[in-house]
């Protein structure tokens, strides 16, 4: 009997001690992968950007800091991407397109950052936006110049980028929305710009 | 993503039932009230071996070397030693639940792997996670097979101790 009890007490113990590391782990049973993990981290412990040097496009060099003040649609790219990353980039066109007069008030930019900045030179980053349909204004792409800009931005936001073997890369893309305070808020699935527009709007009104 | 779930973990459990030979008589008697039929290990090992099934405890392995560590130490001990201290004390009926819960899972999980249209894994990709999801199944099938063999042709105590 006292050892039935005991084996009943250990295992609640057990249990209980199971339950809570799951809970924890999985944000309340909420997450079981790791990209929904970091979408609940992201909307209930917004993160600071890193103030990070970028190369954009035209050669400029800018930092992340400066474009504070404004609110920012990111999404991560290597521009060798012949997949979904074309509509991704026609995504964006669109968007400038939709949210010119935002863009024009200097209260929304589109911002395009290369995780494979060996390759994505300027000028490939100026390719990569004329091929998308860049209408001119208010989409900056650009590179990070040093490995551990690098690094600091893909562990902020989030983003993993693994070789797919041939070639390129697989990577959780995304559209990652950062306030007027420069933080990150909000990621959206890649192929919902639409979503991602409607939220900044509902912010910026409020 | 086949190494690490199907060779690494497995391996480290291993290491765990092998270290728990060590365990002098003495500890393993005063656990043993507390461990009836080996209900109380067999339901640590159960615990932690959904944990690493997780997509996500796997992707932050990779990523937290603090993760990494908590795999190390939680897959030989709570896995590997509970089981070698259970396995014995347990019975008929525990060991047959025990059996079948695990051929369930590899089937469920094998299955999952397979059929999902994305990667669960940000650190690995679609072919390796329908790899390992094959492999689940055929791991499911050969403890099916081995299971079913030593029912019909061994011999099976089928006394609850």
């Amino acid at each position: 009997m006292r050892t039935i009890l005991r084996t009943l007490l250990a295992s609640v113990i057990v249990l209980a001690a199971g339950v809570a590391t799951l809970a924890a782990t999985t944000h309340g049973f909420r997450a079981y992968t790791s990209e929904t993990a970091r979408r609940i981290e992201v909307r209930e412990h917004p993160r600071a950007l890193p103030a990070v040097q970028l190369e954009t496009a035209r050669g400029e060099l800018i930092n992340l800091e400066a474009l504070r003040g404004q609110w920012l649609l990111v999404d991560f790219i290597y521009t060798r991407c012949m997949t979904y990353c074309s509509v991704q980039g026609s995504q964006y066109a669109q968007l400038q397109d939709r949210m010119a007069p935002l863009i024009e008030a200097g209260t929304v930019r589109l911002l395009s950052i290369s995780f494979d900045p060996a390759y994505d030179a300027p000028e490939e980053l100026a390719a990569y936006l004329r091929r998308s349909g860049d209408r001119g204004a208010g989409w900056i792409a650009a590179r990070p110049t040093d490995p551990e800009s690098l690094q600091a931005l893909l562990r902020v936001f989030g983003v993993t980028a693994i070789p797919d073997g041939i070639g390129g890369y697989v990577h959780n893309a995304a559209i990652a929305v950062v306030d007027a305070d420069g933080r990150l808020v909000h990621i959206f699935d890649w192929d919902a710009a639409a979503e991602a527009e409607r939220y900044v709007r509902d912010r910026i009104r409020s | 993503m086949a190494a690490h779930m199907l060779v690494q973990l497995p391996l480290l459990a291993w290491c765990g039932w092998w270290l728990a030979q060590a365990i002098p008589p003495r500890v393993s008697r005063a656990l043993a009230p507390w461990n009836r039929s080996g209900i109380t290990g067999l339901l640590l090992a159960s615990i932690t071996g959904l944990f690493w099934m997780l997509p996500l405890a796997l992707d932050r392995a990779i990523e937290s070397p603090w993760f990494e560590l908590g795999k190390f130490l939680s897959v030989p001990l709570l896995i590997g030693a509970a089981v070698a201290l259970s396995w014995s004390r347990a019975g008929f009926v525990v060991r047959g639940l025990v059996l079948a819960e695990t051929i369930a899972m590899a089937f469920r999980i094998g299955w999952l792997y397979l059929a999902a249209e994305t990667a669960l894994c940000a650190n690995y990709l679609l072919g390796e996670q329908q790899l390992v999801g094959k492999l689940l199944l055929a791991a499911g099938a050969l403890i099916l097979l081995g299971l079913a063999w030593k029912l019909v042709l061994g011999h099976v105590d089928v006394r609850d101790s």
